[in-house]
């Protein structure tokens, strides 16, 4: 009798003990994923505004842009309307970056593109134009609209890696436990646009 | 593989797909990575890949390069390479100097200039990548400039190692000024020089050891006790700061140091980043 008793309290204490084992297991395992993936997830945020940011940096370079070949090639109103519209609309389109599904940044995506193919078209025309190319400040807007592109290549380089080591980090078992619980979403990438990456051939 | 990990694979047709993505993913970043060229071992900042300069030029250019590293922590790194890999040049420019961390990855003060020589059937390609941290005092259009009327028309010549001299010369004369000792001790240190110091040794120190002077030993005891342990608090804690600028400064050099003091002062790269600066162009 005291002896099954005995038996019966090793036996649960020996149940409970693993239980508590295993419940600060989980515990501190999903504390410590839950906590890397809220890292993961802010540093693809920053990284998107960077990738913002230098859009927009581009974005505003146009006006200028504009106004200086106005005044050298005023007649290109319908290359010139373009490149501004497109901005318009490239400038309207932005994403949350809690947001990052596919479809959003593919919409981002499709109005930034309008703008580097209006740009592209535009640098065309002005080739026709010596007198605007040995203007200095034209010069000016040239090289930093390079850089900003270049700039953007970069940031959306360094976005995607985030998002990369963020989205095989939360598909991962079993870190996917997790994931699931705390509704981690998986990050969209930019794709490379078909043409768009390279520069345009300039032909005479 | 063990078996538990194996049989979970066969029966589960979802992780079997997840695992293939990461070990995709993976070996798509290794083929990434080994695009590249490897740091060089020991770590210089010119790595003439290409072989466009003479045994001696390649040593002044160094010690150049290295002598400015020590004076001021911006690291001017010279790369020539005979193939692009089908990069664009800003695009290889960029990942190379991340990859290899050119610049002190507190102040992003790195700066790469990337070389390939022109060949019989390849345009000539060269590339100022200026870090995040320099751009402020190499813009684009100075970068554009310097790739323009510094280096190309010399390349023209065929001599790689004058274009070169000259746009390292004007790249030190630009980025002197930004983190020279002095800006990097205030950056280090975090907050600077503390003017209040100064006010503390002006309107309490001083007056306190005049007061001493003045009013006798006991009566400053009494009236300014509390001011002149602040002040002791304060000078202590300037004199930790102050010794804290040096330990850090040989501490940061150390790190650059594993393995290279032997060499040079320069010991290694360290860790800056490029977010897209810059300019070049071709001939």
């Amino acid at each position: 009798m005291n002896k099954t008793l005995k038996i019966f309290l090793i036996v649960l204490g020996a149940i409970v003990g693993l239980f508590i084992i295993t419940a600060i297991g989980a515990y501190s395992f999903g504390k410590k994923a839950y906590n890397n993936m809220v890292d993961m997830d802010e540093a693809v945020a920053s990284k998107w505004s960077q990738v913002e940011n230098v859009y927009q940096r581009r974005a505003d370079l146009i006006p200028n842009l504009v106004n200086t070949v106005k005044g050298y090639a005023a007649h290109e109103r319908e290359t010139l309307e373009a490149v501004i519209n497109a901005r318009a609309k490239a400038t309207s389109v932005t994403i949350d970056p809690s947001n990052l599904d596919a479809a959003s940044l593919q919409k981002f995506q499709e109005a930034q593109s309008g703008l580097t193919s209006a740009l592209s078209r535009l640098m065309v025309v002005m080739e026709q134009y010596p007198n605007l190319k040995a203007n200095e400040n034209f010069m000016n807007l040239q090289a930093q609209l390079e850089g900003t592109e270049n700039r953007i290549t970069v940031e959306r380089m360094k976005f995607n890696e985030t998002a990369q080591l963020y989205n095989a980090y939360i598909r991962k078992f079993p870190e996917l436990l997790i994931a699931n619980m705390f509704g981690f979403e998986k990050k969209a990438y930019f794709e490379a646009e078909q043409g768009a990456e390279k520069a345009p051939e300039v032909q005479f | 593989m063990n078996s538990p990990t194996k049989y979970r694979l066969e029966n589960n047709h979802i992780m079997k797909k997840i695992f293939s993505a990461i070990v995709l993913l993976f070996a798509g970043l290794a083929v990434f990575a080994s695009d590249l060229p490897a740091r060089p071992e020991p770590p210089t900042l010119v790595t003439d890949m290409a072989n466009v300069f003479t045994q001696s030029e390649r040593s002044q250019l160094e010690s150049k390069l290295v002598n400015f590293f020590a004076n001021t922590s911006t690291q001017i790194a010279v790369v020539t390479v005979n193939d692009l890999q089908g990069y664009d040049k800003a695009d290889f420019a960029f990942r190379l100097g991340e990859a290899w961390g050119i610049g002190d990855s507190r102040f992003n003060n790195g700066i790469l200039i990337l070389l390939k020589p022109k060949t019989a059937n390849s345009n000539g390609e060269v590339f100022i990548a200026v870090g995040y941290g320099l751009e402020g005092v190499v813009p684009d259009i100075t970068a554009k400039q310097i790739v323009e009327h510094e280096m190309i028309p010399l390349f023209k010549e065929n001599n790689m190692y004058g274009g070169i001299e000259k746009a390292t010369s004007v790249l030190i004369d630009l980025t002197k000024g930004e983190y020279n000792y002095k800006q990097y001790a205030k950056k280090t240190e975090k907050g600077g020089f503390n003017p209040f110091i100064i006010f503390i040794l002006l309107f309490v120190v001083f007056p306190i050891l005049f007061g001493r002077r003045r009013r006798g030993f006991y009566s400053t005891g009494n009236r300014s006790s509390l001011p002149f342990w602040l002040a002791l608090g304060m000078m202590s804690g300037a004199g930790r700061k102050h010794s804290g600028f040096f330990n850090d400064f040989s501490s940061g050099s150390g790190s650059f140091g594993g393995g290279g003091s032997s060499f040079g002062s320069f010991g290694g790269f360290g860790g800056g980043g490029f977010g897209g600066g810059g300019a070049g162009g071709s001939w």
